[in-house]
């Protein structure tokens, strides 16, 4: 039974929201309930996954399905739920800490395999649950409770580790705008295969203002570059800034001095991910213009399908199984 | 009893016979000690077996290191374990007869392939001087047979190269065997051409070989008698030769279309599980997905979002494994849903000996997990019975809505025993029904769902996501009982605390009355678990020959025990407990119920004999 019309409260569950006063997630969770009476599918029908940390708490306050699971475990959890069953819309939420740590070695096979998921990582730069330590995505240099003297860890791009496990679809996006979000999760849930959008989070209370240069209303004609698919990559009041390839590497130039052509046109459909790749590496910071929008957009069988597939030929090769004849399938004799 | 057969030879009936085939890794000594026991299955005979393989895929040829071996016992009765000590020892090379000559009884029979035995291999295996004719073998029956080079010879007119045809002389040696114990010759030679079907070369080599083998014993002048082994008088009824995990598997298939739900098998490859995988991988006819996963805990972790989704989750896996799987357990544990975990123990602590056996995880199932976290514990007590066992399992796991680990062992999982084949019709219906609706009221009156409400088992109802109405959120963090929202609450937490303690015990109520063979109102109570059965059972049949009263019960429970089990063993003036560990069945049974039991601790990566059982039991009781 599919819902007939249902509005943002009806994907609302009555639990009370935990998250600090002014927490990111605030957005990023009206943003989705907001979407999900237009996304098409049905509540029951939906089911998200967590993992552990701020983020996870997600399921909680979506009236679907959900599962608070274990600390990086949700990408291999959602696999087998995804794997079973099809017919289900499956969402995993995390954050920087639960995805690109612990959970790192889940995610990249979860995108390898093209498993169909849609993935969130709200990404804060920070551990918040456990109260400030650094993650993988934190700058070199951050000084938290577990780093006094500044971190020494090279950050990870999720983009870039998203593009590197190959992963069919790629988006980032911020807290800060709902209808790109909006847009970026309904993409994403459209998408057959693993799809995965970094969502930048600002988390008030261990790591304020990690974004604000980019994502403040004012700043983000400047730093913010939008890709779209089709259109020569450029930003700016006036698009007077533009993105060229110079030897593989990405770099921003004034569109004045080189002219539209040389300019990179952003193809999301492109079998390889190296430009994508290349665009991924325009931001090591978060002061400088950085790509949002969706990187990469591909077809490939996702692996359910796959998997679906050789069930299938193994049934029409042999014909349902039947019990009897399996335990009678090895040499057997009789004894009167 | 002798009679002449032949009139070349001599034929004694004896009633068993150990034989133990040992050569290089790449010798082929497991096909050779598959076919005989094939064979010797197909005459009838009653039989039990012990592969035994280095732990390398390859090691340097013709060293310590890289001997495997195959040990089949073979009898016309009941028989339970392969063998204490081989009456038969085919060494293919110096290696392997280094290696395994201490092992063969005073007496015994020694069949040596003498091309092996030249300098080199004679070095690389320890020996100063030629072990054939020095005295090492006096006091044994000796068979010298030049098998690479006969096989060589009778390979040459066939247009076979030489190298490929010193491959075939397993089966020369198979030949031999089969000639000396009187087995049919037939089932090897039908087995040759449909394994090799299409290689016409080999197929052509290697039935020569075993025919060369077979007339080498009937033309030779060979000293030791043939033997005959009778078939045994097994219970009427169709059988197949089963080794422990693929009955486990198939265990696994027939509980599956009992319970009316698909498998998903979530695993990671580990010695000795990894045929598990291998297996159901096959049977995707009957449904059953199976994902190859990136480690130990995304196996566990993608079946139990299986079984969120409503299939039946299983993992399979190791000692190692299981350490790794802890956490996921623990989730399972506090989520209540339906997963089974295998765990095919072998020799430990760490990587340990992948491919000896050992039965030292026990503790681990019982209480690896943080927090109080109990589950179900089921064991296999035979290659057959794995089949059993795993249907155990399964039945558990869905009526109570629990994670259940299921132990087994190497030696089960890899050894063979003939095993009368269940009527499909007659296995039990153990389908559980999916949620569906309303299953409390509000403070207001109005119908809600409750994901912990319990019924009479103290299980929670299975709702999968899907079902109308249900939506529903679960998590690790400890919940209010019945509605399944986070609480923190003191006594909320000592309640679900006792509350899974309890769901856990009352599945003994469904177990039934535990068995006691032998004399239960004796002196002596054998306590046992796992593979140790065979031993155990063949232990107490000697002890009581000679006199003894000795009883036993051999637990397929584990946790929770059996609730009869207790005035069982208080009764007892000796309780002892053979295991494979030093002695962790043992303290459970102390700790629980004050009795003063003993354990009979082997770790060493070999089963346990019988006959070193009764001598340690004849020991400790005197």
């Amino acid at each position: 039974m599919t819902d007939t019309a249902t509005t943002k409260k009806d994907w609302s569950s009555d639990q009370e929201v935990r998250w600090c006063p002014g927490c990111g997630d605030y957005s990023i969770l009206t943003a989705m309930q907001m979407l999900m009476p237009e996304i098409g599918t049905s509540r029951e029908d939906t089911v998200f996954i967590s993992g552990i940390g701020c983020a996870a708490r997600f399921p909680y306050y979506m009236n679907t399905y959900g599962m608070h699971s274990i600390h990086g475990r949700s990408p291999a959890i959602a696999t087998g739920l995804a794997l079973a069953r099809p017919d289900l819309d499956v969402w995993v939420v995390g954050g920087d800490g639960d995805m690109l740590s612990i959970g790192g070695n889940h995610l990249i096979h979860a995108l390898r395999r093209n498993v169909n998921l849609t993935i969130l990582l709200f990404n804060n730069q920070i551990y918040g649950l456990t109260k400030g330590q650094y993650s993988p995505t934190s700058e070199v240099g951050k000084v938290t409770k577990s780093s006094p003297m500044g971190s020494i860890d090279t950050p990870f791009n999720p983009i870039s580790v998203a593009l590197g496990a190959e992963a069919t679809f790629v988006a980032r996006t911020h807290d800060m705008d709902r209808a790109h979000m909006q847009a970026m999760f309904k993409r994403a849930h459209d998408h057959k295969g693993a799809a995965i959008v970094e969502v930048y989070q600002n988390c008030n209370v261990f790591n304020d203002g990690a974004f604000a240069a980019i994502t403040k209303k004012d700043a983000r004609t400047d730093m913010l570059i939008n890709l779209n698919h089709g259109e020569p990559v450029t930003f700016g009041a006036d698009g007077q800034r533009g993105v060229v390839l110079d030897n593989g590497v990405a770099t921003i130039v004034d569109v004045a001095d080189v002219g539209t052509d040389a300019l990179v046109v952003h193809d999301e459909t492109a079998p390889d991910p190296s430009v994508a790749f290349a665009l991924s590496r325009l931001a090591s910071d978060r002061e400088s213009p950085t790509p949002v929008g969706v990187f990469r957009a591909v077809e490939h069988a996702d692996y359910g399908a796959s998997v679906d597939v050789q069930l299938a030929q193994a049934q029409s090769d042999r014909g349902s199984g039947d019990l009897h004849d399996l335990l009678h399938s090895l040499p057997t004799w009789e004894v009167s | 009893m002798t009679s002449t057969h032949d009139g070349i030879a001599e034929v004694r009936e004896v009633d068993r016979i150990v034989v133990r085939f040992a050569g290089d890794s790449g010798d082929g000594m497991q096909l050779t000690g598959d076919r005989f026991t094939s064979a010797s299955a197909l005459f009838g005979n009653d039989l039990a077996t012990l592969p035994e393989f280095p732990a390398e895929i390859r090691a340097p040829a013709g060293t310590l290191a890289g001997v495997s071996a195959f040990q089949v016992h073979i009898s016309d009765h009941d028989i339970h374990t392969h063998g204490d000590a081989p009456n038969v020892l085919v060494a293919m090379n110096p290696a392997a007869l280094k290696s395994d000559l201490g092992k063969v009884e005073l007496g015994g029979t020694v069949i040596v392939n003498t091309d092996a035995f030249e300098e080199r291999n004679l070095s690389k295996a320890g020996y100063d001087a030629n072990p054939i004719d020095d005295g090492t073998l006096d006091g044994y029956s000796v068979i010298t047979a030049p098998m690479t080079s006969l096989t060589k010879e009778v390979c040459k007119d066939l247009g076979v190269k030489p190298r490929d045809a010193e491959r075939s002389k397993n089966f020369f040696a198979l030949g031999l065997v089969s000639w000396l114990y009187t087995r049919p010759t037939d089932p090897t030679l039908l087995w040759i051409r449909e394994k090799f079907a299409g290689k016409d070369l080999v197929i052509a080599a290697n039935e020569a070989a075993f025919k060369a083998g077979h007339a080498f014993g009937e033309t030779a002048e060979l000293s030791a008698s043939r033997l005959a082994v009778r078939p045994a008088s097994l219970p009427a009824g169709t059988y197949t030769n089963i080794n422990g995990n693929t009955a486990l598997s198939w265990g696994l298939i027939a509980a599956s279309q009992k319970a009316k739900i698909p498998i998903f098998l979530g695993s990671y490859p580990i010695t000795p599980a990894s045929d598990i995988l291998h297996e159901l991988a096959k049977h995707k006819n009957f449904g059953v997905r199976t994902l190859q996963a990136e480690d130990e805990i995304a196996a566990i972790g993608s079946a139990l979002g299986a079984s969120y989704g409503g299939h039946l989750g299983v993992t399979t896996t190791s000692g190692p494994g299981v350490a790794l799987k802890g956490e996921t357990l623990g989730l399972a544990v506090s989520l209540e849903l339906p997963l089974v975990v295998i765990d095919i123990q072998r020799g430990g602590p760490s990587t340990g000996l992948p491919t000896k056996t050992e039965a030292a995880d026990l503790l681990m199932a019982r209480y690896g997990r943080h927090g109080e976290a109990p589950l179900p514990i089921v064991s296999a007590n035979s290659p057959s019975d794995c089949f059993d066992a795993a249907f155990e399992a399964v039945r558990i796991a869905l009526r109570y809505r629990t994670p259940v680990i299921l132990l087994s062992d190497g030696y089960l999982a890899n050894g063979t025993e003939p095993w009368k084949l269940p009527d499909v019709d007659s296995l039990p219906d153990i389908s559980v029904p999916f949620a569906h609706g309303p299953n409390a009221l509000d403070e207001d009156g109005n119908d809600v769902f409750w994901p912990y409400a319990r019924n009479e088992d103290l299980a929670r109802p299975w709702a999968i996501p899907g079902t109308d109405d249900l939506m529903h959120r679960i998590g690790g963090i400890e919940k209010e009982d019945n509605t399944g929202n986070i609480s923190y609450d003191p006594e909320n937490h000592g309640h679900m605390i006792d509350l899974r303690e309890e769901r856990i015990a009352k599945i003994a109520e469904s177990y039934p009355p535990t068995p006691i063979v032998g004399d239960a109102d004796g002196t002596i109570l054998l306590v046992g678990w796992g593979s140790t059965w065979g031993a155990i059972t063949g232990a107490a049949g000697r002890l009581r020959r000679a006199g003894h009263k000795v009883a036993q019960v051999h637990l397929r429970n584990l946790h929770p025990f059996p609730q009869d089990l207790g005035p069982i063993v208080q009764r007892f003036e000796h309780v002892l407990v053979p295991e494979m560990n030093l002695g962790q069945l043992t303290a459970l049974l102390r700790a629980e119920y004050l009795v003063d039991a003993t354990v009979i601790p082997k770790v060493t990566g070999q089963p346990f004999t019988a006959g070193e059982l009764v001598a340690r039991i004849e020991e400790m009781v005197r």
